[in-house]
């Protein structure tokens, strides 16, 4: 692939507390306020504590998903008596950190996330996905000696930029970093630890980036969304059934026509019928409300181009 | 034998309640308390009345631990007996009603057994808790649940502290059964952890059943843990964690912590070692509703208790 200049990189934020049950952001950023980093290098360093409110009370949220404000309808809409707390602070934030979608936005936005599922260390794209962050990303990913404890992958969710909803889609570039399985309401010192070291990989590759130096191109292999499955549910909308032990804990392994997905309470076992997927998002907390048991995803694979600053 | 002068004589268990949803984010206990209430045939022993009931309804239908206060705290003597009617906690007026009808606490009308489910963060397995040494009805029902659960294992958990037991939901029984599983995410439900409480509820059941009919149990020991002391975060000034538990202690309820482990590890990386004078054991090791009560894991020594045979008077 050739070549490709990229617009320099001269700021990032790094976001926590966007679920306030979510523990690891919280600490992380507020640990780098106290360690007063504002700097990488050339690179401004902004970190924000999204949703204090929901962090106060060890809530994800007090009225709304703050993680699905932040569509172009939300971000405008005009703010009254009733408007729900969330939407007030993704309006804020997107002043703050944007406008989305302006020349003032931040370069980089990277909101940090936990998941009750045992996916690992996952790098969330979307909707775009660009050179600069399939950089980043094959970075972190591909680091020799580092993170070597936990499984790092990415994952691709294909939303059109019209409607993207996450707060990561106000930067001009970026991505959530989403790690578990930590249970709402656990600070866990072994996923602070990963975290912050992938945090310490992007802000290098972002001062070799500023500095001029010149990245390779590369392939990562993303997780690519298809669809999501729901819990079985009886007339009244009661889930009827728990995830199969067989599927508890295996996200990212290859499910198959026939596999078991559901025990019900009554000690059926129900089974998956479809194409070949791989589960993530297994048994997640927050995603029994939105009627997701997991998602299904394909597996595709990414290039990207050697790219380096454009210097003007 | 049956004439031992040495065997304790209990009434037979005929009311037998089981709580689920006292803390309402618990999942195991709310989700079986409700299959049973819509069908008990599997918790029915005969001669013998088995009550499944959610004891925190608004904090379950929230997905919540509590609405205003936490109703495993709640039913202290101060409480039981507060005058207000509706302007009381929600928690408090639950704590009356409860006491209501499944004690009084203390009293000869109250419930003969009351099991409370719940689940944990902590990587603690299958763990019953006990309130008293000296029952001797439950030590030997706990030695039962052991035995029959066996090879798999389930713990006993002793809290006699004076100062950190507390006054909960099933302590207005006779006979007061905490069942404790994880660990498990606050909000989920894991089919290994349900299908684990269920199992060793069936085998409590099943004890009080056979010791209805008459059925002689003979001295026997149990080794418990017993609470020995609380140990908190290390927090500032302003009352923020300042360090989390270290990654050699996550997980680890239960395991020997010696003097000069890590115990803690700081947001920067240094480590805070255990500084007590000997081995403990830990548990309730990082449990996400102890944040707030000053709680990052308690310490525990093994004991081995000795219970006299039992029978039905």
């Amino acid at each position: 692939m050739e070549r490709t200049s990229v617009p320099p990189i001269h700021n990032v934020a790094i976001c926590g507390g966007t679920h306030g049950n979510e523990l690891t952001g919280v600490y992380i950023v507020r640990e780098m306020q106290k360690q007063k980093m504002e700097k990488a290098g050339s690179v401004s360093v902004t970190t924000v504590e999204t949703n204090p409110r929901a962090v106060a009370a060890g809530r994800r949220y007090t009225e709304m998903d703050l993680n699905r404000c932040f569509t172009d309808v939300l971000l405008s809409s005009p703010i009254t008596e009733s408007t729900p707390y969330e939407v007030r602070r993704a309006q804020e934030l997107n002043a703050q950190l944007g406008p989305k979608g302006s020349a003032e936005a931040v370069d980089l936005l990277i909101d940090l996330h936990n998941t009750t599922s045992n996916m690992g260390l996952c790098l969330i794209l979307r909707p775009n996905r660009n050179e600069v962050i399939l950089s980043v990303i094959h970075k972190i990913l591909y680091f020799k000696n580092n993170l070597s404890s936990v499984p790092v992958r990415a994952i691709q969710l294909d939303i059109p930029s019209s409607k993207a909803y996450s707060l990561e889609s106000v930067g001009k570039h970026g991505f959530a970093i989403e790690v578990g399985p930590q249970p709402n309401g656990v600070l866990r010192a072994d996923i602070f630890n990963v975290v912050k070291e992938a945090l310490d990989l992007t802000l290098q590759w972002l001062q070799k980036f500023s500095s001029g130096h010149s990245f390779e191109g590369g392939t990562v292999e993303a997780y690519t969304f298809v669809k999501s499955v729901d819990y079985p549910r009886d007339s009244a909308g009661k889930a009827t059934a728990v995830i199969h032990q067989n599927l508890q804990d295996n996200d990212f392994k290859l499910l198959r026509s026939g596999d078991p997905i559901f025990q019900t309470f009554s000690g059926d076992i129900l089974k998956y019928e479809g194409e070949d997927l791989y589960p993530f998002f297994v048994n997640e907390c927050a995603y029994y409300e939105k009627k997701i048991a997991f998602h299904l995803a394909q597996r595709k694979t990414y290039s990207f181009p050697p790219i380096s600053v454009k210097n003007d | 034998s049956s004439n031992n002068n040495n065997t304790a004589r209990f009434d037979a268990a005929r009311r037998v309640a089981i709580f689920g949803g006292t803390h309402g984010n618990e999942m195991s206990g709310v989700t079986l308390v409700n299959l049973w209430m819509q069908n008990s045939a599997e918790i029915q022993r005969k001669g013998l009345e088995i009550k499944p009931f959610i004891t925190n309804p608004k904090a379950v239908e929230k997905c919540v631990r509590y609405v205003d206060t936490d109703l495993n705290r709640a039913f202290t003597q101060e409480n039981l007996s507060a005058t207000g009617g509706d302007e009381l906690p929600y928690e408090v007026q639950r704590a009356q009603e409860i006491n209501r009808m499944f004690g009084p606490k203390g009293s000869a009308e109250a419930y003969d057994v009351i099991f409370d489910l719940h689940n944990t963060t902590s990587n603690m397995g299958c763990t019953l808790i006990l309130e008293s040494s000296k029952d001797a009805f439950n030590l030997q029902m706990m030695n039962y649940i052991k035995k029959a659960f066996a090879p798999a294992s389930c713990l006993v958990l002793l809290n006699e502290h004076p100062l950190l037991k507390y006054s909960t939901s099933r302590s207005v029984a006779k006979h007061p059964v905490g069942m404790e599983v994880g660990p498990q995410p606050q909000g989920v439900l894991r089919s290994n952890i349900f299908e684990a409480m269920r199992v060793i509820l069936k085998h409590a059941l099943d004890f009080i059943s056979l010791f209805n009919e008459g059925m002689e149990f003979p001295p026997c020991t149990v080794e418990v843990f017993r609470v020995l002391e609380r140990m908190d975060y290390p927090r500032d000034a302003n009352g923020n964690i300042i360090a989390m538990v270290h990654p050699n202690l996550q997980d680890c309820d239960w395991e020997p912590l010696n003097p000069g482990d890590p115990m803690f590890q700081t947001f920067d990386g240094k480590t805070i070692h255990y500084q007590g004078s000997s081995t403990v054991y830990p548990t309730f090791i990082n449990e996400a509703a102890y944040y707030e009560k000053q709680q990052a894991f308690v310490t525990t020594r093994r004991e081995t208790l000795a219970a006299s045979a039992i029978r039905k008077a």
